[in-house]
């Protein structure tokens, strides 16, 4: 039902189940993104033309969008980036090195929120902490708390969704504890925005980074909101064009946030098309949207579950939008070739994971990536597929 | 047109006898379970082609002034492929590696060999197997 506000699928006859790598572009969005181009294309915040006002106007207007998406109190606290990658790497190079002994992590981060700590000289058990989780892959609160009680200068960073398997960590619990014992809490919410709703105020947490390619957006814009309070120590990332105050040989005095972190000229299309995706969420709401991709989420898993030979990695409790496997006795990237071939569109490798992979005991997963444009019918054909691909390759 | 372009052309003639893609993969597959494995004490990091979730070994001999390449893969498909590249570039003097026009693989239409992807490695067999040509006198 979802489908028809999606052009790819006009011009695609492919299943498409990898919207846990990126979704696809509502017309709104790519329309926006247009429009920019084609009728007020200019730099913002610099000039101050009537194309450039727009302009600089539209970029803020989207601030004040994800403001309110977020339920942020304040449009300092919404700092665009390139991405959770850029985001995630802002935070851990402004305002968490050097100032915290211990970074504390879950086993299923996306290597975003694991080598830019290695690159800190943090290693496990030596500046890392890994909070455990069982066979289902649920978050180990009691392990969490003790590593909090272990570790007195600790920053906590963790993903709110698994990007390889779907699991919602149970971030309002992780944060409420972790500021108990005094760390301050950033989240990877790469995976969050496009399935459920996020308020920052309520999850009380210190940093959360946005993607909007994976929210129905443009690819190359991020989101860090940055709580208010925190963000007198956060450095600028880097400096250069438009985060200028003033500026002798002798020193620079920089803007007020968000502009102090946002240096050269920014991707403007992308920020502006960025709003059109959240509110297309908001025409859409979210509300419907969860109950349906629950639905549709159950009816894959359940699907996979009746197939023989099938190894699944998690039940389907608190998870969305990804959903990993392998077949016994069969690799991931040949059923991935042979769906392909099938025009089932799937992703297989170790989703940027590889730590938990290793603990898995496995080289990767295929993983299915559902949204709000698939459907029961979609599953059907996947389902089909996947068991013709299966008899081929059995021996 | 030299040896390797006709390699590649007879290749593609026995592709074009299936109707659909899927069975030019189940016969890809069959390829990939009738080569010859090798040794497990073949299969170390020096011949290691690392990609995603799939792992190729690719080793080269030289015997009498040619090049020869020996080919495994822990998947079955990428194995298939593997053994594909390895027909079309065995048995020639380094020198005609060398000279090869390598876009012309694009004529088998195989997207896991011609795309850039990190997933199984393929590319990188390529390349391997152009660096051992370049490593060559003959």
């Amino acid at each position: 039902m979802y489908k028809k506000y999606f052009e790819y699928f006009k011009n695609n006859k492919n299943i498409y189940l990898d919207s846990a790598s990126t979704s696809q572009k509502p017309y709104e969005v790519i329309e926006s993104v247009n429009e920019y181009y084609k009728k007020y294309c200019s730099n913002t915040h610099r000039s101050n033309f009537g194309n450039a006002n727009r302009a600089t106007t539209e970029f803020e207007d989207t601030r004040k969008t994800v403001k309110e998406f977020i339920n942020a109190r304040d449009t300092k606290e919404i700092i665009f980036t390139k991405s959770v990658s850029e985001s995630l790497n802002f935070i851990a190079s402004s305002f968490v090195k050097d100032r915290f002994d211990t970074v504390i992590i879950s086993s299923l981060e996306h290597h975003s929120n694991i080598v830019p700590w290695h690159m800190q000289g943090r290693s496990l058990h030596n500046g890392l902490e890994v909070v455990d989780c069982d066979e289902q892959q649920t978050f180990d609160i009691e392990h969490f708390e003790r590593l909090l009680q272990e570790n007195k200068n600790a920053f906590v960073s963790i993903t709110h969704v698994s990007n390889a398997f779907g699991k919602i960590h149970p971030i309002k619990n992780i944060i409420q504890l972790a500021h108990k014992y005094g760390a301050f809490v950033m989240i990877d919410g790469a995976q969050s925005l496009a399935h459920f709703p996020v308020d920052v105020q309520d999850l009380d947490v210190d940093f959360y980074a946005i993607s909007a390619h994976k929210t129905y957006g443009p690819t190359g814009v991020g989101v860090i909101y940055i709580k208010k309070e925190r963000l007198d120590d956060v450095k600028p990332y880097q400096v250069g064009g438009a985060t200028i105050k003033d500026v002798t040989y002798d020193r620079s005095i920089l803007l007020d946030s968000p502009f102090k972190y946002e240096a050269g000229t920014q991707n403007i299309a992308g920020v502006i098309g960025f709003a059109s995706a959240l509110k297309f969420i908001n025409k859409m709401k979210y509300e419907n949207l969860m109950t349906y991709e629950t639905n549709i989420y159950e009816y894959l898993y359940e699907k996979l579950n009746e197939i023989n030979g099938i190894i699944l990695y998690t039940d389907s409790i608190n998870c969305i939008g990804s959903l990993s496997f392998n077949i016994q006795g069969l690799s991931a990237d040949d059923i991935g070739i042979l769906l392909d071939k099938m025009d089932i569109s799937i992703r297989c490798g170790h989703h940027c994971a590889q730590p938990i992979m290793k603990k898995l005991g496995i080289n990767g997963t295929a993983r299915v990536g559902v949204s709000m444009y698939n459907n029961e019918e979609d599953i059907d054909k996947f389902i089909k597929s996947l068991n013709r691909a299966i008899v081929i390759l059995e021996d | 047109m030299g040896e390797i372009e006709k390699r590649i052309d007879a290749i593609k003639e026995d592709f074009e006898l299936f109707d659909d893609e899927i069975e030019k993969y189940e016969y890809i597959v069959d390829i990939g379970r009738s080569l010859e494995p090798l040794d497990e004490s073949e299969k170390i990091d020096k011949y290691l082609i690392e990609g995603c979730t799939s792992n190729v070994w690719l080793i080269c001999e030289k015997r009498d002034g040619k090049l020869y390449f020996k080919t495994d893969s822990n998947t079955v498909i990428v194995r298939g492929l593997a053994a594909i590249l390895v027909k079309i570039f065995s048995n020639l003097s380094a020198k005609e590696i060398r000279d090869f026009d390598f876009s012309l693989l694009d004529k088998l239409g195989f997207s896991e060999i011609i795309t850039p992807t990190r997933q199984n490695g393929l590319k990188s067999m390529i390349t391997k197997i152009v660096e051992s040509a370049q490593g060559e006198n003959a």
